[in-house]
């Protein structure tokens, strides 16, 4: 009966191993950074966020859409937490097209807080049109749409090298060691001061990375705080009861039997 | 249901009663007689009836903010996710609370294995079960698909298109079901509609479920007959309500630990991109709880004999208990019995475990030996050894294996040494 057990859990154990190495052959293990958001009480860095957002406006936005944010987002609690006035400047330094007006017309005005995030392209034909035939994805949930998560697009956006001999590589299409097939069509988004951020940060590759990861990270999940917090009240909560269930469970079965 | 009759204490309730026997029921829940062995493995039944209300609840509430439409169900989903009141919450535990219904459904069908619960008189109970779960299967399915994520839909396009492997009428019956020519709007409407219908008829068979229990009460680990209500049984409440609240409340909190800290693990990344019916995944897989069918139905190099072998892995547990022919139910007084039950177990993760890589090479090679073996664990091995296999002896109650301490025969053959050194 042991050896079974023991034959059982080598099994598991061997398909546990077989497994990791089969995806270490396939992609390189990511870069490490430390995250803010990560573990029980895990929050976003709010400096770290905002200077995401500032990468994320001056340079991804060219390309990338984020669809399912709104600019009152950036002022609510758990996010960025911009002021509600920083967040009305931001929205109306964009223009959308409202309407039609009572005469029938379009309009264009500046954007109001209850806007979405205007767009870069007015289609997706428009995109692909534009980038070569690639379609640059929506990032609202970019982080949770692939496998690895923020250490994922963190280390994409630092992995861009030359290929390495033998590869191919098609006009337009450059080498990524952490993108799936290792072509990518987007070229390095980052290089060392590409912006100069507001705060006075200096603006590495590796900064501008982690915090519009950060930003995305945010965007994938904004409510990442509250539910972190609720959680943990949750579970503490649920503790404290089973203990005390546990102990009026020993005490009526006391009755009848001493072990349950 | 119990010999004796009740009657309530007061006028209003003998009113009450006479025209309606809610008391009688309600008196006969608290009373039940439980057999007062039950380990923790018996708890899961009232785990799993909270996975049933709490997936009913939630999902109603979501169905308030949900759009099933192909152009807007997924931007729905990130408006219950950014905008809705508590709406993260919400989702996370259904998403969530679907994978713990199949993990408590498996602990579940794997301790009536073990104790041989299926077994004469609780045939019906057991039938009922698997009925409940083919339809736990469709439920999970179809509302994997709501979200109309790449998943959601490569995997609708998958399991509906095993329907075309039926000779002659299969492209008829395809095209039926989607609704169209391909997975679409149509779909996704048909599915969202049975998705919502099919936890009431799951909650009208957990109801028949446990009707069919309390005819003949609770098998027990020994697995033996037992007078009720005796010296072997205690009512149902307190000291079973009591023991079921403890376990739900340690279940619960694996489940906290999921939805607050893990919430999208056991999903797949790919299912928030929005599905594209013009890009397929690299991988189409499953949830994790239908990857064992999975497999099997990969490891049949033939469309339709793959979907035969899948139906047949699931429709063969309701002939289990003609299957197995040993008169002893539980697995404790069946020693090779027990050496069986742990290969089959491990089957079972095998076969899980290759159904989420790729269908070929060495992970093929091990699906199909899996898959002849889980096969002939049902229809070779459990006959023969009802036959071939010498149990040990059965205890005349429970109470004498429970004062040892534990419901093992070992230690019951302990205590009568013990009692012979006393007298």
């Amino acid at each position: 009966m042991r050896e079974l057990k023991n034959i059982f859990f080598a099994i598991i154990f061997s398909a546990i191993l077989l497994n990791s190495s089969y995806s270490a052959e396939k992609s390189p293990p990511f870069l490490e950074t430390k995250w803010t958001f990560k573990g029980l009480f895990g929050k976003f860095d709010r400096a770290s966020l905002q200077r995401g957002y500032q990468v994320y406006t001056e340079v991804c936005a060219s390309c990338h859409s984020m669809k399912y944010l709104t600019y009152r987002n950036l002022a609510e609690k758990g996010g960025p937490e911009f002021s509600e006035a920083e967040a009305k400047a931001i929205a109306a330094s964009f223009e959308v097209t409202d309407g039609p007006d009572s005469t029938g017309e379009m309009f264009v005005r500046p954007a109001k807080l209850s806007d979405k995030f205007v767009m870069p392209y007015a289609n997706e034909q428009e995109a692909k049109a534009a980038n070569g035939g690639a379609y640059p994805p929506d990032m609202s949930v970019l982080v949770k749409a692939r496998k690895g998560g923020a250490d994922y697009i963190y280390s994409l956006l630092l992995g861009y090298s030359e290929p390495p001999e033998g590869v191919e590589l098609d006009d337009g299409v450059y080498y990524n060691k952490y993108m799936y097939g290792n072509k990518i069509k987007m070229p390095a988004p980052l290089s060392d001061d590409l912006i100069e951020y507001t705060d006075g940060t200096k603006a590495t590759a590796e900064q501008m990375s982690k915090d519009v990861t950060n930003f995305l990270m945010w965007s994938a999940e904004p409510h990442l705080e509250q539910r972190h917090k609720t959680g943990f009240r949750v579970i503490a909560y649920l503790i404290i009861l089973t203990v005390l269930v546990y102990f009026t469970m020993k005490k009526i079965w006391s009755r009848v039997e001493p072990k349950i | 249901m119990s010999d004796h009759e009740y009657t309530p204490s007061s006028k209003f309730g003998k009113w009450f009663n006479d025209r309606l026997p809610l008391l009688t029921l309600a008196n006969h829940l608290t009373d039940y007689p439980t057999p007062k062995n039950l380990n923790y493995w018996w708890t899961f039944g009232g785990i799993l009836t909270f996975c049933l209300i709490t997936q009913i609840v939630t999902g109603l509430v979501l169905a308030m903010h949900y759009i099933a439409h192909a152009d807007m169900a997924f931007s729905s989903v990130e408006h219950i996710m950014r905008d809705v009141n508590y709406g993260w919450l919400l989702r996370y535990v259904h998403a969530n609370g679907a994978s713990m219904f199949f993990l408590a459904v498996y602990i579940h069908i794997f301790r009536s294995l073990f104790y041989g619960s299926y077994k004469s008189p609780r045939e019906i109970i057991w039938i009922l079960g698997i009925i409940i779960y083919l339809l736990m299967m469709a439920a999970a399915f179809m509302g994997y698909v709501l979200p109309w994520g790449q998943m959601s839909f490569w995997g609708a396009t998958v399991i509906t298109n095993l329907f075309s492997a039926i000779p002659l009428v299969g492209e008829s019956i395809t095209t039926w079901l989607w609704g169209g020519y391909s997975v679409d709007n149509p779909t996704l409407t048909r599915f969202f509609t049975l998705h919502y219908l099919i936890p009431f008829l799951i909650l009208g068979l957990v109801v028949l479920h446990i009707w069919a229990l309390h005819v003949p009460g609770n098998n027990n680990p020994v697995g033996i007959d037992i007078k009720k209500p005796s010296k072997d049984t205690v009512p149902f409440h307190p000291y079973i309500v009591i023991k079921d609240a403890f376990a739900l409340l340690m279940f619960c909190i694996v489940f906290a630990l999921f939805v607050f800290y893990q919430p999208n693990i056991l999903g797949h990344a790919d299912n928030y991109i929005e599905a594209d019916p013009l890009v397929t995944p690299a991988h189409i897989v499953p949830e994790w709880y239908l990857l064992p069918f999975y497999a099997i139905l990969r490891s049949v190099p033939d469309k339709l004999m793959g979907v035969v072998a899948m139906l047949s892995a699931i429709l063969i547990l309701a002939a289990l208990p003609w299957l197995d022919t040993s008169k002893v139910r539980s697995a404790v007084f069946r020693p090779l019995f027990r050496q069986f039950y742990w290969i089959l177990v491990a089957d079972v993760l095998i076969l899980g475990y290759v159904g989420a890589m790729p269908a070929e090479g060495l992970y093929l090679l091990i699906a199909r030996v899996a898959t002849a073996y889980y096969f002939a664990h049902f229809l070779i091995i459990l006959p023969v050894l009802g036959w071939k296999e010498k149990t040990t002896p059965l205890p005349l109650s429970i109470t004498e294996p429970v004062l040892g301490g534990s419901p093992n025969f070992a230690a019951a053959r302990s205590d009568e040494k013990i009692e012979k050194t006393i007298k």
